[in-house]
């Protein structure tokens, strides 16, 4: 009968480890609800954005509510899924919501040759402020507007560029 | 006040059991109704049912994005941004499709998408290939009516 209380008294650990771990699993989801949810902070690199994101890599901060309900502007910084890697994140910046007519230089570097086009319905076009050294709808045309995944706030790191995005 | 208290532990449950829930069906696995014939026979095989059948839908494979020929996958609409379908992918990066007239080859990134009921659905045929990011989830087996469980795929 030894092993009954020995059981008994497993009992209570038992319960007391269940409700610590489920305190902490409860935490878990706080924080991937509000990652994917309402706020989360990224760090984007690359030239593409330049001069608005250095090169070398920014802190910024993402909503992830605005593009729920539909209130993604021109001019907006957005974080999309890449078209071509769905694996990776781009940060670009809108410049044509549906229905809205582009006209683009297809090389800039080129000079001439200049391209107009129509947003479909459900779309967006992106483009990086580097025209020079970005891959964007002048490469893989407009995007669908469910690729959008956030809306740039403002930027958190290197303290020095502290503040909104312009 | 028994009855305040009353609520405010319900809601604290609710809103517990409704962070876990989400996190779940965010990561792991959902269960999605299948609304329209698109799918016929594969999904809503009869077309005057009151019953929609109800699919399990697989999380993990957003890790990495790795989908292959024959997955019945939920995706967001590339023309509707508040609307979500569910098709098979015919078509992976690479691969050509033979459409009506001409042979189209499905872009890097991208996938070709298509009801099982060719006649009555709007997919790839219409919207052209659409890019994998698009891609919620990944349909793995029917879980109601209980009469129709069973496994997709394979």
């Amino acid at each position: 009968m030894r092993w009954l209380r020995y059981l008994n008294q497993w009992r209570g650990t038992a319960k007391e480890a269940f409700e610590q771990v489920s305190i902490v699993a409860k935490f878990l989801c706080l924080i991937h609800l509000t990652d994917r949810y309402i706020i989360s902070s990224t760090h984007v690199q690359g030239p593409s954005m330049l001069p608005t994101l250095n090169l070398t890599g920014d802190v910024i901060l993402a909503e992830h509510l605005s593009h729920r309900f539909g209130k993604i502007g021109l001019g907006d910084i957005v974080l999309v899924r890449s078209p071509t890697d769905p694996t990776r994140m781009v940060t670009k910046r809108v410049l044509g919501l549906e229905g809205h007519r582009l006209s683009f230089s297809a090389d800039p570097l080129a000079g001439d040759g200049s391209v107009s086009v129509v947003v479909p319905k459900g779309h967006v076009w992106i483009q990086g402020d580097n025209l020079y050294a970005s891959t964007d709808s002048r490469n893989f045309g407009p995007v669908p507007y469910n690729l959008i995944e956030g809306k740039a706030l403002l930027r958190v790191w290197p303290p020095r560029f502290f503040g909104s995005l312009r | 006040m028994g009855i305040q208290n009353l609520i405010w532990q319900v809601t604290k449950k609710a809103f517990t059991g409704g962070i876990i829930g989400i996190t779940i069906s965010d990561r792991f696995c959902g269960v999605v109704p299948v609304r329209g014939d698109s799918m016929s026979p594969t999904f809503n095989p009869q077309r005057d049912s009151y019953l929609d059948d109800y699919v399990l839908v697989d999380k993990f494979c957003l890790k990495d994005y790795k989908f292959a020929r024959g997955d019945v996958v939920v995706f967001s609409s590339p023309t509707h941004y508040r609307e979500r379908y569910i098709k098979r992918i015919v078509g992976m990066p690479g691969e050509w499709i033979s459409s009506s007239e001409d042979v189209i080859r499905v872009p890097e990134g991208h996938c070709w998408v298509e009801g099982d009921n060719r006649a009555f659905s709007l997919d790839s045929r219409t919207f052209g290939p659409i890019p994998l990011g698009l891609i919620r989830g990944r349909v793995t087996r029917v879980v109601w009516p209980p009469q129709r469980l069973s496994k997709i795929g394979g």
